[in-house]
This record gives C-alpha cells, structure tokens and sequence, in this order.
C-alpha cells in the first residue's frame, strides 16, 4: 500500500527529472530489450536497433502514462483504466508482475544511475511499490 | 552449462573491480529489507530492523551483506564451474535456512540497483545485460541442489 511518504517520495523524484522524462523512457526500454530478450517479442513491428525513432516514441508513451499515474496516485484504477483494457484485451502482455516487472527494473536501474545517492533505500522502495501497483491495475482485467 | 562471452567476462570483472564489496553488500541486504519487508522472516537474531535508518545502521545487516557480496565474488572468479562453487551453499540455504529462492531473484535486481547508482552512466546497458544474467545464474544456481 503506497503510504503518504511513499506518494511524497514518488512525485518528488519524478520531479527531479527535469525534463528529460522521454530519454529515461527510451533508455529503460532500451535496457529491457538488451537485459531480457524476450520481451522483444512484443514488438515483432519494431525497428529495434538503438535511438530508433520507434524506441523513442513509444518510451515517451509508457513515461507519460507514468506521470500521469503519479499525478493520481490516490486512484490509479480510474487513471490507467484505459490502459488496463488495453492491455488485457488487446496487447496481453505476459501477465503482469512477470514481464512488466522487467520494465520495473530496467526503469529503476535508469533512475538510479542519474540519480546516485538520491535514489536512497526509501525511494527505491516508493517507487518498486508503485510500479508493482501500476503492474496489478494494468493487470485487474486479465480475466 | 552457462556460455559465457569473452565480452561479458569482461563488463562484469569491470564492474566488479570498481566497486566495495562490503559497501555494495551491506547496501543490497538493507535495500532487501526495506524494499521487500517480509525479507525479514529469515533475520529475526539481526536485532533492530524496526526502520530504514535502523536497517542501513545495523552491524549484523551489513556484516551479513559483505559475507553476500564476498561469496558473489567467488562466483564471478569461477564462472565456468557456478554449480559446484555453489553447491554446499545450495543445501545450506535449502536445508538450514529454508529460504525460498526466490529471494534470491530479489536480491540479485536489488544489487544490480545498487551498482547503478554507484556507477552512474558508466553503468550502461550493456554492463546491465551481463550482470542480470549474472544475478539471475547465481539465483538459479543456488536453486539448484533444493529438494
């Protein structure tokens, strides 16, 4: 459960990105397709290589889905549920919590190698617990 | 057998060779058990692990992760032979301690955090690659002698 100090934490580290949000979005999937190689199979249309236009573009997707799942942090049900349908019925990416986990990570390694110090052991811990919400919202209607 | 690459070898023994051990284990441990609380099941005799602060300061907490990480190192010298450097250490944790492997899985992407926010961008994708797969062989490993 994401405590008022968790929520706090959160929005002050996505505040801390400066602007750069779509780089970090481009990276972190960038490092999930090097780190774990199947999740490649979900984008079969893909131009994969890196900077591609399409690595990019659908970084910034996934980022700005983040933000604004920050800026509603007291109801993530209501603000991703478009995104829950979406990917229930039509993308059905591996059960989340198992490959949205990947993303997870490869999205904290990207924080904490800009961040340093700054990605201390309770922002580590706000936004794991975040992100594992996100996974289960985006997961609801599965089946 | 896990088939390693000369340049894998090498962006791990990069790493390796940039870090502290015993400040990146006790960080990895403490990390553990505030990210993961329940972590704490199998360190009731550590004493106070009432917060964050109290984690990151406990003496056994960080002693205990320098013992991790040392033991990682072992692993990183003797890539080629993982299953019988970690053998004994296997039954230990399946035998003795009862802790369910997937803690280790924990663990391993909690170390990885760790480097990158010690190395920064020098902690690159490609470092990354070499190391998740290095966490997820030792997690496995020390799976595989469980019965």
């Amino acid at each position: 459960v994401l405590t008022a100090e968790d929520k706090k934490l959160i929005q002050q580290t996505w505040g801390k990105l400066g602007g750069a949000e779509e780089e970090i979005g481009a990276e972190a999937l960038w490092r999930m397709f090097h780190s774990y190689p199947p999740t490649k199979t979900y984008f079969p249309h893909f131009d994969l290589s890196q900077g591609s236009d399409q690595i990019r573009g659908h970084g910034k997707k996934v980022v700005a889905a983040l933000g604004n799942a920050i800026k509603n942090l007291d109801n993530l049900s209501q603000a991703l549920s478009e995104l829950s349908n979406l990917h229930a019925y039509n993308l059905r990416v591996d059960p989340p919590g198992f490959s949205l986990q990947f993303l997870s990570q490869c999205l904290q390694v990207t924080l904490a190698t800009r961040l340093g110090k700054e990605y201390s052991p309770e922002v580590h811990s706000a936004v794991d617990k975040f992100m594992s919400a996100v996974a289960a919202v985006l997961a609801e209607k599965y089946r | 057998m896990v088939h390693w690459s000369a340049e894998e070898k090498q962006l791990i023994a990069s790493v390796w060779g940039k870090v502290s051990m015993e400040e990146c284990g006790a960080e990895a441990l403490a990390r553990l058990l505030i990210v993961y609380p329940w972590t704490q099941r199998f360190f009731d005799n550590f004493g106070n692990l009432s917060s964050p602060t109290a984690i990151i300061g406990n003496p056994k907490v960080r002693a205990h992760g320098k013992k991790v990480l040392t033991s990682f190192g072992e692993a990183i010298k003797n890539l080629d032979n993982l299953k019988g450097t970690y053998s004994k250490l296997s039954e230990l944790h399946c035998e003795k301690l009862h802790v369910d492997p997937e803690n280790f899985r924990l663990l391993g992407d909690i170390l990885v955090i760790v480097l990158a926010s010690h190395l920064g961008r020098d902690f690159s994708p490609v470092c990354q690659a070499a190391w998740q797969k290095l966490v997820g062989v030792v997690a496995h490993t020390l799976a595989h002698r469980y019965h």
